[in-house]
Formats: C-alpha cells, structure tokens, sequence
C-alpha cells in the first residue's frame, strides 16, 4: 500500500511541469533542494540525536567551492562537483571531530562557532570570495549534454537527484547502521556496554549528513546561479533546524514537510512582511511551545486516533 | 611602538566588553543549563538603547544610561524567561530553539524600529581627551573600560561569593535536585539569573557603543564570540570568562590587525587547541 | 582475539577511585575465576555500584588494573571490554524503552557482530538475527511479548529482556548490578532460577542488597565497606566471620 502511494506520488511529480506554469515550478525545485538539505539535517538531528546549528556550513561550502573553480578557475561542471562534494565531505570530517568532543548543548555550540566562523571568512576574504557581493554569473551544469537552464529540466534534474538522497537515507536510516545509530541517540551508555562504539558510529553520521548538505549545496548554486555569504549563515542553519522541528525530526516525511512550509512561509510573507526573520522567530516560538514533535507525528497520532474511533 | 601599545589597550578593552558580554552568558549556562542565544541580541538591544539615548539627550551621563538600559533589557528578559524559557523545561533542545527565535526577533525588531544604517554612539565628554602616562597616549574611554569589567567582575564575584543568593545559586549551580530538596527556590532563581545575565549585557551594551556603534548585526558579531570564550574559559566559571575575554580580546584584536582576511581562523585556533585537549574549557568543571 | 590463558577470569589489582575530594575506592583487589559465582555486598555507599563502573570501564579509575582472563583492559573502552567478553546489567534499567522486545535483544546480538556497520542492508535481511532474538526470549519466558515495546511490559518482565540481553551475547564474564531490586516475591524467584540456569563458561559477579535470595545463589562472596574488601572467601566462611556482623551491625 505504501509503495503504491509512494510511486503515484513520484509519478504526479515528475508530471508537474506539465500542469503547473514556471514560478511554480521553480518553487518545486526549491522546495527540492530545501528538502534534500533538511533530510540530511535530520540524519543528525532525529536519527543521530545530535542537534547542530551550523549545518549551514555544508550547504554553503559546497556551493562556494563549486562556484569558484566554474568561474574563476575554468574547471568543468564535471569535476568541479567532485572536488566540492569531496572537499566538503572531508570538512565535515574534520569538524565531527572537534564538535563531537561534547554532546547535547556543548555540541550545539561548537557547531555554531563553527559555522559563525566560516560565515565570518566568507565576508571577509573578499578578495577569494568577493565579500557582501557574492559570486554572481554562474552556470548550471550539462549533464549528459542537457541543457539545464529551463525551469522545467531543471526541476527534473532536482527531482532526479533528490529522489536518490531520500532513497539513500532511507537505505541508511533502516540498516544495521541505522538501528545502532538510533541506539546510540537513545542510550548511548548500553550501546557502549552491548559492543557499539557510540563516537565512531556519530562520527560517521556527522560526514554522511555533511555529504548530502554538500550535494544540496550544489544543487544551491546551480539552481540560484549565485552565491552569497548570507547561505552560510546562522538564519540559514536555523530556517532548516526549523523545518527538520516543525515537520517532525523522528520521520523522513517529516523533514520534507517541514522544509516545504519554511519555504512556502518565506516566498509568501516575503512578498507582505519586511522582517523575515522577525517571523521565523515567532514561527520558532509557536511550534516549540505548541508542537513540539512537529506536524507529520502530530498528523500521524491523529490519523490513529481517528482510526480507532473516539474514546 | 605605540602601535602595539594602542593595540594591547584595544584588546584589553575589547576584553572587558567581552567580559560584560560573556559573564551573564556562563551564568545562564552554568545554573540553567541553557545555551542562551538570545545574548546577543540582548547586548545589541543595550546598544541601541544607549545610542538612542545619548543621541536624544544632550549631557545624559553614559553610566545612568548603561544602568537604565541593563534594567530595560533585564525586564525584558525576565518577561521571555517566565513567558516562555519556564513552560520549556522538559526540553532542552526547544530552550535554545525558542532562545534563538528570539533573537532574531529583537534583532529584526531593532531594524524596523531603528533602520539599517549604523549609529555611532558619542563618547562622553569628559572621557573624550587623552590621557598621558609615561609619554604614551591613551584614549581614556577605553581605559575605563577596563575598569568598569574589573568592576563588574568585582561585584559579580562578591554577590556569588559572600552573599546568600550567591550562594544559592552556586548551589543550583552545583547540584539542582539537591538545591531544591533543601528548598531553594529554584525556578525563582533561574529568573533572577536569567535577568542578571541579561542586565550585564545589555548595560555592557551600552558601554561598547563609542566603540562599536549600534548596527545591525553586532548581535551575530557578538554572539560567537561569546561562545567561544565560554568554551575557552569553562562553562559556569567566572574566572574563566575573565581570562577567556582578555585572550579572545588580544587574539581578535592583534589578529585583525596584523591578518585583517584571517581573524576568524585566528580565533578559531585556540577554540580547537581547548576542546581537543581540554574540553571542559580552563577552568570549567568536567560534564557540564 | 584470543586472550591469554589464565587461573583468573576477572582480576581487580589495588583500585583506587576518587571524585574530587571523596576516596570512593580505597584499595580494592580481587581474584575471580572461571565460573565463580561471586557475590560482592556492603552497605549503602560502600562502593559496590562504582566498582562495577571501573570494571565495565563506565569510568577509569584514579590507579590499580583491571584484568580479564589476563589481558590489562584498564585502558579499554567500554565497548571493547563487551568484545572481550564482558557484560553486565544495570541498577537503573536502561532498555529502548519506545522498542519492541525483539528490538531491544537483537541490537544485544548485534553489538558484537561485524554487520553492526552495515549501511546497506536493512536489519529485517538479518533473518539468523530474529531467530537467535527469538530463542533468547523464549529461554526468559517472553517470547509471547516479542513483539510489545518495552514500555508496555511490567517491570519484572524488563528486568528478564534486560538479563536476556547480557546472556544473548553469552558472555565470559557477567556483571548483575542488583538483577532483583524492585521485584516483587514470583518475579524474584523467576529471576532467580534464570540466574541459576546460567551456564558455567560464564563468570557471574552479582552485587545484592536481597540478601536472602542471592546468598544461595553465591559461592564465594566479597564484603566491602568504604571502598575496601573488609572480609573475602566461601560464603559460609564470610557469613559466619565476626568482621561481618561488626560492618552490618555496627557492633
């Protein structure tokens, strides 16, 4: 039952293009990307137990990297993706190493230093990143020879590559792996005294989880054409702790949800309210006092009640 | 010469706000275990204050308006921390989430009511000229600066040490459970602490607008700051904060003047070189 | 990993644990060997539970070492002991309270085996897994609730799923830290006879305030008080010494 609905649902999404006209068919892309970027966010967050606000760092290292060697270095498309995926893979290495030197709040806050950092030397090292302009007048890749620059193939492409993260990370999540990963979240004490090495299997969470912020990243670029520092930057770690929290951190579904509102919420108030931000405040405040499991549970538990018939 | 000699006062004065930044912070975390996020914007928002206030009122003495605004923002904290931080306490996690939201809605609110551009904040008068030791030359303001963290360290480390809500809240701070077993108001506490934390940064806020000015913004500068010279100093420790803010303060100042690209890395270093080998900070206690 | 042969399975040489100011362990050693069933009590506070903590390697001690079948794993992290044979239950019972009881014993199969790293397949492929998970439950009595979560079973029930997990991985050497605190009289007495029906190639330390029931259980026992081994031997031997009734009685 589940498959079928499943690939009904895959199927109207790769037909939307033909119903929909080109804003809104951007705003899917968008909602694509936003997805792929709060799922892996969640592998930390509700699967790893591990709450970071500098994923942010990912995304937006993946992109810089890819836009600097398009633009200023010649590389292709190609290779460019690699070194970025690669290069930001092995940050998140390198920064799983000093964040997981804590947990819980400790962990919180080195990951956020971390990212203020990098956020930092985005702005200032203008003359590598051009500072508060951003890196403008990129391109989008030709995979295959395909030209990517309609709104419709590049949602294709989006979709294409967002339907392999979340098959991945449902993979991930109900392997051998994953089962020891949610052990470690919820006892990770009796983990270590049944045979599991609780740092090496966070560890590992952590690169995996920078990985995809990093292919979301590029797909970031490819579709904004641009980059600015403001990607790096806590708001934008914030706005997906918000989807991954609002949709429902113990899911899949969840995340996706979750990053669809923030989104739709932003394009709209955007376009009414100034203060952006001011709102996602108020929005933060509304779910964490009212729903603190997030909508697909709250909707799920619902459903179930609704099922059993009322008491 | 007077190069390092203007530079070595910048950082102690820079440490000093960061002191008054990072004190309430290390506190809130300390005895509420709450990683505030609003700090920031709490320092900013006493900026502001003090910018708007110093502007408006010709004469209005600095240090009436640094204590009038820490009350301000103290209220305003007490308000968040009774309306919201209380109803949070099962969840850790939505703590700093609401705390963070909050930030960016005083941040944003300090945009709407203020605007983008920055305001310079005037120095006092009668700090404005010079004062001449030993041949070299320092900007008064920044010297007095100094004072007021060594003052401010003063009093906090006296109101903790020798009187009895200090030593209630070292108590909570030590031991939660216990402190209220024995009926130590607790959840009252972590409202006074709270709002204690808030005061020192808002009225530091106030102090570091001559030389930082009010702009949006300060508040994400401010921020990490602060976290890293509790991660530096140890988490619930007022020495640490001490010394943390003077490191930080040197290593930002210096770094920013010698590699104004790499300041950040330059900061970022020691944070490392603590959490790889120490990582309950150098004088934290070990599990907080 | 073979380890070495030798006349001791767990051997606990001159430990010494402080917490600040406070000796919790002043001078602690002990020879176990294979087999043994050792039964270690003391009064509130005498440092039973963070003896344990030392030997699972939930905490390091301050000086002394800590030998299993020979080998020094005073250095080893906890779950590298558990490779080495070591299991133990906890005072505090700490299973995944939201999984079912099959969950819950095939993450203890689990533990020791090399697809605990697989990312790929998922843990439903692991058919010998379910199996084992489920001749684990049976042996306790609670096949018939494999498929509840844990936080539907009584208490008594999740103290047998939790004894269950330790001997799933049929350790060498176990630790029961309490296995019959907050029982009730039937569920006692089925604990019990599990403890009892432990196979021999497994060590068994048990630390119990029920004196009762786990003196028949105890061949040798070990008396601490304020962090020192105040009598050692046969537990007749130690239920009759003088030094026994002095540390319980206060005379």
């Amino acid at each position: 039952m589940k498959w079928i609905a499943s690939a009904l649902l895959v199927i109207s999404l790769f037909l939307l293009p033909s119903f929909a006209g080109d804003f809104y068919i951007n705003l899917a892309s968008q909602i694509l990307i936003a997805a792929i970027f709060a799922l892996s966010l969640n592998l930390l967050v509700g699967y790893g137990g591990m709450t970071s606000l500098g994923h942010a760092s990912y995304l937006g290292v993946a992109a810089y990297i890819s836009a600097l060697l398009t633009s200023r270095y010649g590389f292709g498309h190609g290779p460019a993706a690699v070194i970025s995926i690669a290069g930001t893979t092995a940050m998140a290495a390198f920064f799983g190493v000093i964040a997981l030197r804590a947990t819980g709040l400790g962990f919180l806050m080195i990951t956020l230093a971390l990212s203020q950092v990098l956020w930092g030397l985005a702005y200032r090292m203008s003359n590598v990143t051009n500072g508060d302009n951003g890196i403008a007048g990129l391109t989008r890749p030709m995979p295959f020879g395909i030209s990517l620059d309609s709104a419709a193939s590049f949602y294709w492409f989006a979709l294409v590559v967002a339907s392999f993260a979340y098959l991945m990370m449902a993979i991930f999540v109900s392997s051998s792996f994953g089962s020891s990963l949610k052990g470690v979240r919820d006892q990770p004490r009796r983990m270590a005294a049944l045979g599991f090495n609780p740092w090496m299997i966070r560890w590992i969470t952590f690169i995996y989880a920078g990985f995809w912020g990093g292919v979301s990243g590029l797909l970031y670029v490819y579709y904004n054409k641009y980059i600015h520092p403001t990607s790096l930057s806590t708001t934008s770690s914030a706005e997906a702790l918000l989807g991954v929290i609002a949709g429902g951190s113990g899911t899949l579904g969840g995340p996706v949800v979750g990053a669809a509102l923030v989104l739709l919420l932003k394009n709209y108030a955007s376009a009414y309210i100034e203060r952006w931000n001011m709102l996602l405040g108020l929005v933060f405040l509304f779910i964490v006092l009212v729903m603190p499991t997030g909508i697909v549970p709250g909707l799920s538990r619902l459903a179930t009640g609704l099922r059993r018939g009322s008491r | 010469m007077q190069f390092w000699i203007i530079q070595g006062l910048n950082s102690l004065s820079l440490g000093g706000l960061l002191f008054l930044l990072s004190s309430g912070f290390s506190l809130i975390f300390g005895l509420m275990r709450l990683a505030n996020l609003t700090h920031g914007a709490f320092f900013m928002l006493g900026t502001y204050f003090g910018a708007i206030a110093l502007r408006s009122f010709d004469g209005l003495n600095i240090w009436v308006t640094a204590l009038g605004a820490g009350i301000a923002v103290a209220a305003i904290g007490g308000l968040f921390e009774r309306l919201v931080l209380t109803r949070l306490k099962t969840n850790p996690l939505g703590q700093v989430l609401v705390t963070l939201g909050m930030s960016f809605i005083i941040s944003d609110a300090c945009l709407l009511l203020w605007g983008g551009d920055s305001i310079p904040v005037p120095t006092p008068q009668n700090l404005q000229s010079p004062t001449r030791v030993l041949g070299f030359v320092f900007p008064t303001y920044r010297l007095v600066l100094v004072g007021c963290a060594i003052g401010a360290a003063v009093m906090l480390y006296f109101l903790l040490e020798r009187t009895r809500l200090g030593a209630m809240i070292r108590a909570g701070v030590d031991d939660g459970q216990m402190a209220r077993a024995v009926g130590i108001p607790v959840s009252n506490l972590f409202t006074v602490v709270f709002c204690l934390g808030a005061g020192i940064a808002g009225a530091g806020g106030v102090l570091g607008g001559p030389i930082l000015s009010a702009y949006p913004g300060l508040d994400a500068d401010m921020l990490p700051l602060a976290l890293i010279v509790v991660i530096l100093g140890g988490i619930g420790s007022l020495l640490g904060a001490f010394i943390g803010s003077f490191i930080i303060g040197f290593i930002y100042t210096f770094g920013t003047a010698l590699f104004p690209e790499l300041a950040y890395i330059i900061l970022f270093l020691p944070m490392i070189f603590v959490i790889a080998f120490r990582p309950q900070g150098l004088f934290g206690r070990v599990g907080a | 990993m073979t380890p070495l042969m030798s006349d001791y399975a767990l051997e606990v040489i001159n430990l010494k644990k402080a917490f600040g100011g406070l000796s919790v362990i002043q001078d602690v050693s002990l020879a176990i060997r294979p087999g043994e069933r050792r039964l270690i009590i003391g009064p509130n506070g005498a440092g039973k539970t963070t003896l344990f903590n030392q030997i699972s390697g939930d905490m390091r001690p301050n000086s002394g070492q800590i030998k299993l079948f020979g080998t020094d794993v005073t250095q080893f992290a906890p779950y590298t002991r558990a490779h080495f044979g070591l299991s133990r239950t906890y005072q505090i019972i700490t299973l995944f309270s939201d999984d079912t009881l099959e969950h819950n014993v095939t993450l203890g199969l689990l533990g020791l085996r090399p697809s605990r790293w697989q990312m790929w397949r998922p843990l439903s492929f692991y058919g010998d897994l379910a199996t084992e998970a489920h001749r684990v439950l049976d042996a306790v009595g609670l096949l018939h609730l494999a498929e509840h979560p844990v936080s539907d079973i009584a208490y008594g029930e999740r103290r047998r799923v939790e004894l269950a997990m330790a001997l799933a991985q049929k350790p060498r050497v176990l630790l029961l830290d309490e296995p019959l605190a907050g029982l009730s009289n039937t569920e006692r007495s089925t604990v019990k006879s599990l403890i009892a029906s432990i196979p021999r190639q497994t060590t068994v330390i048990m630390i119990e305030h029920d004196m009762d029931t786990a003196l028949d259980l105890a061949e040798t026992v070990t008396l601490l008080n304020y962090g020192r081994v105040i009598v050692d031997g046969d537990r007749d031997a130690v239920i009759a010494d003088e030094r026994t009734r002095e540390v319980y009685l206060g005379v």
